[in-house]
Formats: C-alpha cells, structure tokens, sequence
C-alpha cells in the first residue's frame, strides 16, 4: 500500500515519526514534491481566498498526491502538548480539503488530541496501524521503531541543525556533519517551521542569511528543558501550538547577549500571528533589539524580500560598526 | 476607578447598568465610528480581525475621556478573540496610558481567575449588592432579546420602516430606566405594545434569511454596515443565530449550543473555535426550517470562519440553501455591501416565484 504525505504543514516537525511507523508497517511512503510554482498555483485553485498561503500551499500537495497513493495521510492534529491547539485550519483541516478538491483517495484523518491524556499518542499511532495489519506485534514494533527515529531527529535538531538538514542525515545515516557558520551575526529567525523551512515558500531566506555570513538560529533549535521554563513566563500564553513555540523561542534568544536581531516570517492574513507577531515587537522593543517582519504570500517576489533583508543586515552590520 | 467597556449590540444598556449598581464611575465610550476604527486601525497589528480594532479604538477614545479602568472578556481558544485583553493591554501599556484591565475570563474554564476578578468589580457595595442586581441584568438581557426578535419579524412588514425603529428605541430607553425586576417585566410588556401597535401589512410575505456568522461583526451594527436593519428596510424577515442571552448562557456555564454543533457534524465534527462549527450547523438548520437564504458575516482573517466558509459550498448545495458570504474589515463599505445584499435578494426572489411555480 501506498501511503501519501504532504510535504508541508505538520510534514516538518513530524515526519520522521511517520516515515518509520508506516514502513514498518510494510506501506510504501510517498512524500509530494518539493513546493513550486505549479504546485502552488493548484493549491490557490482550489482553496478559498481568505486562506493563508500554507493552507493553500497544502491543498495544492495534496492535488499532486491523488494519482499517485492509495491512501492519503491528512491527520486532524487537535493538540500536541495537552495544553494548547493547534490553529482552527489545522482543526478543521482534512473537512476543507475533502470538500475543497474532488476525486481524493481514502484519507486518514485520526484525531490526534493529547488533552486527553498521555497514552493518546499510542492509541493515535495504534488505530492508524489496525488499517494496515491487524498484528499487534508488528504495530507496537512500529511504534517503537518511529519514537526511537523521532527522538535522534530531534537531538539533530538541537545541534543547530534545520529540520530539512536533519531529514538528510537520517536518510544518509551519516554522522551530523555541523556546519555552524560561526558568522559575525547572529540572527533568530522565527516562524513555524512550514514557512521557514520550505525553501520555495520562505524564498530561500535561511540559505540567503547564511550566504551573507549570518549565524542562524531558529525556534526548533532551543532545548525543551528552556521552553518548559519559558512556557510559564507569558502572563496568558497563546492558545496555538506553534504560536507558543515561535513567541518562546523569540523570548529565549532575546536573553542571548550575543543576539544581533530578529526576523519574524509571517504569512499574509496568519490570523495566530497578529498576536504573535505583536508580542516580539513589544519584547524585541523592551530589550532594544533590532525586529523586522517578512510577510509571504503567493504573490511574494524574491526581489523584493531580498531588498528588506539585505536593508536589515545592513543597518545591524553598520550598527555593530562593521561596515 | 474610572471603568470602560466595549461596545457590542444592545449589550452596553445591561454591562453600564450593571457596573453603576456596583458602584463605579462609568465612562462611557463614544459610539463606534469611523474615528475610533481609524484610531484602532493606526495602532492594532495589521491582520487582527476588524472586532479588535474597534475595540482598540474604543478604548483610546474612552482613555482620553478619562477612564483608568477597562472591563472586557477572555477566552481559552482557539479563536484569538480570547487573547485580546492581553494584547490591547500590551499595546495601550506602549502606548503609555497605565491602564488597568479587569478580564472576565471563562468562569469554568479557570474560575480563581474569574472570580478573582469578579471580586474586584464587586468590591464597593458588596456581594449581597451583586446578587440582587445581577438578576436585575439577566432579566435587562432577557427582554433585550425578546425586543429585538420582535422589532426583526415586524420590520420588513412595517409601512413605515423610520417609525418602527424609533419605536423600537423609545422601548430601549424605557427597558435601560426600569430599576428592578417587576419594572423590566413592565417596561417590556409597554415597549412591545407599541411595537404591535405600528401600522403593517398583513399579506406580506417577506423573504427569510438567516444571519449566522461571528459574534461580535453579527451583533455590533456599526461593524456590519447595520445589516439588519439594511435587510428589514428591504423588506426581509431577518433571523439572527445569535443573541447576546442564549450566548451569554452558554459560554459562561459551559460549552453549550450542542444542539446546532450536532447539526454541524455530519461536514465539520471538530471545534475550530469561535462560531466556525456553529455557522455550518446554523445552516443546515435555516435549510430545515425552510429559510430562503443564509447570510454569513465574518471579519477579514478570521479563521474558525474561514474552516466554515471552505465547507459552506458543499452544505449550500447539499441542503439546497443560498449561502452569501461577507468578509468584513476596515475597507469594507456600505454600497458595497448594499449592492451584493441586492444582488443576492434578488435571487432568493426568483428561487421562491420558481419554487411557487413548480
């Protein structure tokens, strides 16, 4: 059987836990390609204007998807922490897209809510594994074989590499080869990670800073044991998962004396992150810390960011003196 | 303290009685209008939804006018709505005004909180005070609704659509004076009397439209271009889903509204925050009930009903019902608005002469 994921959205933080699991379930995993223009374009087809880019984006993976899978991974991720929700899209996302694009496959859309309680996660994976086989063994084997994947790909993680670096190294099975440029900036560059790290979506804008010598860290770097300490610092925290992630992460870096400033990718009418976005100026404002804003959409021009983050680094180097 | 408090449909006649009982000095913030959404607009981030830049120029007016204290609600998600008093605060606090926000935040979602808060606000006169006035309110709330439902069904058959609004705001005024339970029961009985004694048309057969959608952009005229009224003065019969009791009822003793969420489950079985699963299961319930059309309002961004509106065509055409769908914000305008409520009446009309044909 062939299993379609989509490669965005929750691909980037959770596709080393699903990729093992339905291999060793014996199913073929077929990922869409990589986002372009076409794909892109399908997406804006098919989806109601208000929608933000990601949420089209995804409608368009998913149209590539159709031909080529027997069954389509589209889980409904209600809650990944226990405490918050993930954005009303991601909610209700497998109803927009069965109504949204004709002629699907059989989709699996498993409620993955971990507010009620902690074996969720286990009988999430475990009804998902009942339509493959109905050998308990085999699922517990899987199980365990996607935990065990999941927890080195986020120690990759935490060594400073980006999700997509990581996804390399697990595929090689090659030693982490770590090049942190040890820039003379350093730059967070915040955001969820289906923005920051789809190079086609986020224009390129990590491998843009690294060319111009920028040491880039990101929110999927920080070490859990710092965001469980962050987690109580906000009066009221945000009730979106990634939100919280990005607005922790941003508060993380901001008490790193070396910091030289912070990008916040955003996505045009990200409704999470008028909030989000407003707490990081107000942080970056109180600690004098250099903050702009890249808002994407599906009309974004390569130019015109590269502009503005080129102005940014300039006004930092020329700040610092470099220049 | 100097308290404040947004505006939201009629809701402000029970909150500033409700507050001066208790014992505060009320500021009472201008009328929503095309300053306060300018002013909220010049400092609110730029994708917040068209609700809190009216909130947030609300707020900036009644801070000049002297408040120090602001009263609004919470939440606990998904819609970002319940974060809002977090934010305004941050920003007004940027903005320098050292302003204090009482935020009533679900009171069985995290009632220490609540009450906490609440307690403040009672503080003056006491909690004995507190319960005898807030029956007072819930009975203000009671015939507040119970006036509007009427003034909606009286409307589009009304000979003079000037009158019966003015009727309709004289029976306000008297419902805000009355001071205790019996005279709410009074000045309601008064002001429906003279509702019913405004000359109508007895053979009118008006369209029925639904009005479903978010909260705040369904109850707030000045954020919908008063639809309800633009409707009623067309001639239309309008139901609105939402009334500020049944609201008020069900999100502050519990997740209630089960019954429409039910009707919503067969195409969205999630709760996607705000009124997102509500507007399916409205509609699916308008298309039972035999209403001509639904209209959906929701603001610019909004994501619960953005969910909502990628499924509307699949329940619109399942159920056989027109779904017209307006996105809200602060470059929406009235012609705009007028020309496609005409458009689409226009529609429902020759559906119903097809319909009565056949």
């Amino acid at each position: 059987m062939r299993v379609g994921i989509p490669r965005t959205l929750s691909y980037f933080t959770f596709y080393p836990l699903w990729k093992p699991f339905f291999e060793t379930l014996g199913a073929e995993v077929i990922v869409s390609p990589e986002s372009n223009k076409e794909l892109l374009d399908d997406g804006v087809r098919n989806t109601v204007t208000d929608a933000c880019v990601p949420i089209k984006l995804f409608h368009g993976h998913v149209a590539a998807l159709i031909d080529k899978v027997d069954i389509l991974f589209m889980p409904r991720l209600v809650s990944l922490d226990g405490k918050s929700t993930l954005c009303p899209k991601f909610l209700g996302l497998p109803d927009m897209v069965k109504y949204s694009i004709a002629g699907l496959p059989e989709i699996i859309e498993n409620r993955l809510d971990l507010k009620k309680g902690k074996m969720e996660l286990y009988r999430f994976l475990y009804g998902i594994g009942r339509r493959f086989t109905a050998n308990r063994l085999k699922i517990m084997h899987a199980i365990y074989r996607a935990k065990y994947n999941f927890a080195n790909y986020r120690k990759l993680l935490f060594k400073g590499l980006t999700p997509v670096e990581a996804f390399a190294c697990l595929e090689g099975g090659q030693e982490p080869s770590v090049q942190l440029i040890d820039g003379a900036l350093k730059l967070a560059v915040v955001g969820y990670p289906y923005n920051l790290y789809d190079n086609f979506i986020s224009i390129g804008l990590l491998t843009k800073l690294r060319r111009y010598g920028v040491q880039v860290v990101t929110p999927e770097m920080v070490p859990d044991k710092e965001m469980k300490r962050l987690s109580k610092k906000l009066r009221k925290n945000l009730f979106w998962y990634y939100s919280n992630q990005v607005v922790w992460a941003a508060i993380y870096y901001l008490e790193d004396k070396n910091l030289d400033g912070i990008i916040h990718l955003t996505a045009f009418g990200c409704g999470p992150d008028s909030m989000t976005n407003k707490i990081i100026e107000l942080e970056c404002k109180a600690k004098k810390v250099p903050f702009i804003t890249v808002s994407i959409d599906e009309h974004t021009g390569e130019a015109g960011v590269e502009t503005r983050v080129e102005a940014f680094v300039d006004l930092i180097k020329r700040k610092k003196g470099m220049v | 303290m100097k308290i404040t408090f947004p505006y939201m449909g009629t809701s402000h006649l029970v909150i500033s009685f409700f507050l001066k009982e208790l014992g505060h000095e009320i500021v009472y913030p201008p009328v929503p209008s095309q300053k306060t959404l300018s002013l909220g607009v010049k400092y609110a981030p730029e994708f917040a939804c068209l609700p809190f830049k009216i909130l947030l120029g609300t707020y900036l007016e009644a801070l000049e006018l002297g408040a120090d204290t602001i009263l609004t609600s919470g939440g606990c998600g998904p819609c970002r709505a319940g974060y809002y008093g977090e934010i305004h605060r941050r920003i007004l606090h940027d903005l320098g005004y050292p302003v204090k926000m009482i935020i009533l935040e679900p009171p069985l979602v995290s009632p220490r909180d609540f009450l906490h808060q609440l307690a403040e606000l009672v503080r003056p006169k006491g909690w004995l005070n507190f319960a005898k006035q807030f029956r007072i309110a819930w009975a203000k709330l009671k015939v507040l609704d119970e006036l509007e439902s009427t003034l909606h069904k009286l409307r589009p058959l009304a000979l003079s659509k000037q009158e019966i609004t003015k009727v309709y705001e004289e029976g306000l005024e008297l419902i805000d004076q009355a001071r205790s339970v019996k005279e709410v029961k009074a000045a309601l009985e008064e002001a429906l009397s003279r509702l019913h004694n405004v000359p109508i048309d007895p053979y009118c057969q008006p369209l029925k439209v639904g009005l479903i959608g978010e909260i705040y952009v369904v109850l707030e005229p000045f954020a919908n271009h008063d639809v309800e009224k633009l409707l009623g003065e067309m001639g239309v019969y309008v139901h609105r889903s939402i009334f500020l009791m049944n609201w008020t009822r069900d999100n502050a003793f519990g997740y209630g509204e089960k019954d429409v969420r039910a009707a919503a489950v067969p195409y969205l079985n999630q709760l996607v925050g705000g009124h997102g699963q509500n507007s399916i299961g409205e509609v699916v319930r308008y298309a039972e009930q035999g209403f001509d059309g639904v209209i959906h309002l929701a603001p610019f961004t909004c994501i619960p009903e953005i969910v909502s509106k990628s499924i509307m065509p699949a329940v619109s055409r399942d159920k056989g019902i027109p779904v017209l769908t307006l996105f809200l914000d602060e470059q929406t305008g009235q012609a705009g608005i007028q020309t496609r409520l005409e458009a689409f009446l226009d529609l429902l009309r020759q559906k119903r002469m097809k319909q009565e044909a056949s």
